[in-house]
């Protein structure tokens, strides 16, 4: 039993940390800078991605044998797409203001490289369970890193936190922080210092040989 | 506030896409693509070749698309299927995408020698769609010849953006850079460092 709990926890710890993809496979970078200004924002884009990337890995796992091998990718999009338009209807119905703070970025999901790189790379060979839980973890692994840019982010740019003022009185925000090139620098510095305290280790490696 | 329809307000959307909202260093769509192929100045710009090319067709198809089958009441459907736009919007790119690989295999099988593989790639590229996108803005309304300026200039400003980066990348190859830096982490604080210059241009022209 316990064997079977940590295999089956295995894809969403990989997702986190040796594979995550932001950090190791440089996948789903555009949304990760465009959306980690503010820590809701942030949040908001991170749950997204959990529901679009679990169920879309699941449904491609599912219709893995009946689909023909040319027009998988077609397929995959499609089903991505369903998903990405219920998260849209979902915000737009209930959340205006957050849909329209994120913009087009909410439809972008679709072409974020970290979904499709999963639904390609692992739920057209696995299982359902497997998929939906690599698909999870991918996507946990990610909003980890955006909500650490984030924040980085909406503290120094905006003095504020969730919206709550959080800077000592007569602190100005560093306009540059909040505005597109603190994006890239902060993300830069993340990835910098999680590869400097985590050093990568070679994939062909068994992964289990550090622990 | 840009004049619909005059020749001026075309040229101010095109300059305002290649420079003061670019699609990379203010927008950050594409970074993906731009991160993994601006290793090298030939390959650099063959991406961006085809990318420009492709988000202008699309953007123009598209608009065509959303204005003509999918909002209330337009001309070829009346039912209000704006909730299918990313669905369409992604199909009509992937099937451009792939009408253009074949097409130019068939007739310049020298072009697809040096573009050919670039092609595929595009399709998850997600300056495109996110041009599409960006350009139903549903309180402006843009045209047709204002969406065209856009995704030309858009495209030309990412074929800058990556030609820069290839341009510097290829004398970062002979530079001492830390380990845990190399490849991601500086290829993006260089981008940042790019678009600090980029927010030079701000004011200028405006969107």
């Amino acid at each position: 039993m316990s064997l079977l709990c940590k295999n089956l926890a295995k894809p969403v710890r990989d997702g986190i940390g040796c594979q995550n993809p932001i950090l190791r496979q440089s996948l789903g970078i555009c949304s990760a800078l465009a959306v980690t200004g503010y820590v809701a924002t942030t949040l908001v884009m991170g749950c997204a991605l959990l529901f679009v990337a679990s169920l879309s890995t699941l449904a491609v796992s599912l219709l893995r044998k009946v689909t023909p091998f040319r027009v998988r990718l077609i397929v995959q999009m499609l089903i991505i797409s369903t998903f990405v338009i219920l998260v849209h209807l979902f915000l737009r119905a209930r959340f205006f203001d957050m849909s329209r703070a994120l913009g087009p970025y909410v439809g972008l999901i679709i072409t974020n490289c970290l979904i499709l790189g999963r639904c390609e790379g692992y739920a057209m060979r696995n299982g359902p369970v497997a998929s939906f839980l690599d698909g999870l973890g991918s996507a946990a692994g990610y909003a980890l890193v955006l909500l650490a840019i984030s924040l980085i982010r909406e503290p120094l740019g905006h003095g504020t936190l969730l919206g709550h003022s959080v800077a000592p009185a007569g602190f100005r925000p560093a306009m540059v922080i909040g505005a597109a090139p603190g994006a890239f620098i902060a993300m830069g510095v993340v990835v910098w210092v999680v590869r400097a305290i985590w050093p990568e280790t070679e994939p062909a490696q068994h992964p289990e040989a550090s622990r | 506030m840009i004049e619909q329809g005059s020749m001026g307000g075309l040229a101010v959307i095109f300059l305002a896409a290649i420079l003061t909202n670019n699609i990379l260093m203010s927008k950050f769509l594409g970074m993906c693509s731009f991160i993994a192929i601006s290793r090298n100045m030939r390959t650099a710009l063959g991406m961006g070749v085809a990318v420009t090319f492709v988000t202008f067709c699309t953007a123009v198809l598209n608009h065509g698309v959303y204005y003509g089958v999918l909002v209330p009441g337009a001309p070829l459907c009346a039912a209000d299927l704006t909730y299918l736009m990313f669905l369409v919007f992604i199909m009509v790119i992937a099937g451009f995408v792939q009408l253009v690989e074949m097409v130019v295999e068939r007739f310049m099988p020298v072009l697809y020698y040096n573009f050919g593989i670039f092609l595929p790639l595009i399709t998850v590229n997600c300056a495109i769609l996110g041009v599409n996108l960006l350009m139903i803005d549903p309180e402006r309304r843009f045209g047709l010849p204002e969406t065209a300026a856009y995704g030309l200039g858009s495209g030309l400003g990412w074929l800058m953006a990556i030609c820069l980066m290839a341009g510097i990348r290829e004398r970062l190859a002979h530079s001492d850079v830390p380990k845990p830096l190399q490849g991601l982490g500086i290829t993006i604080i260089i981008t940042g460092l790019m678009a600090m210059a980029f927010l030079g241009f701000g004011g200028v022209v405006d969107l």
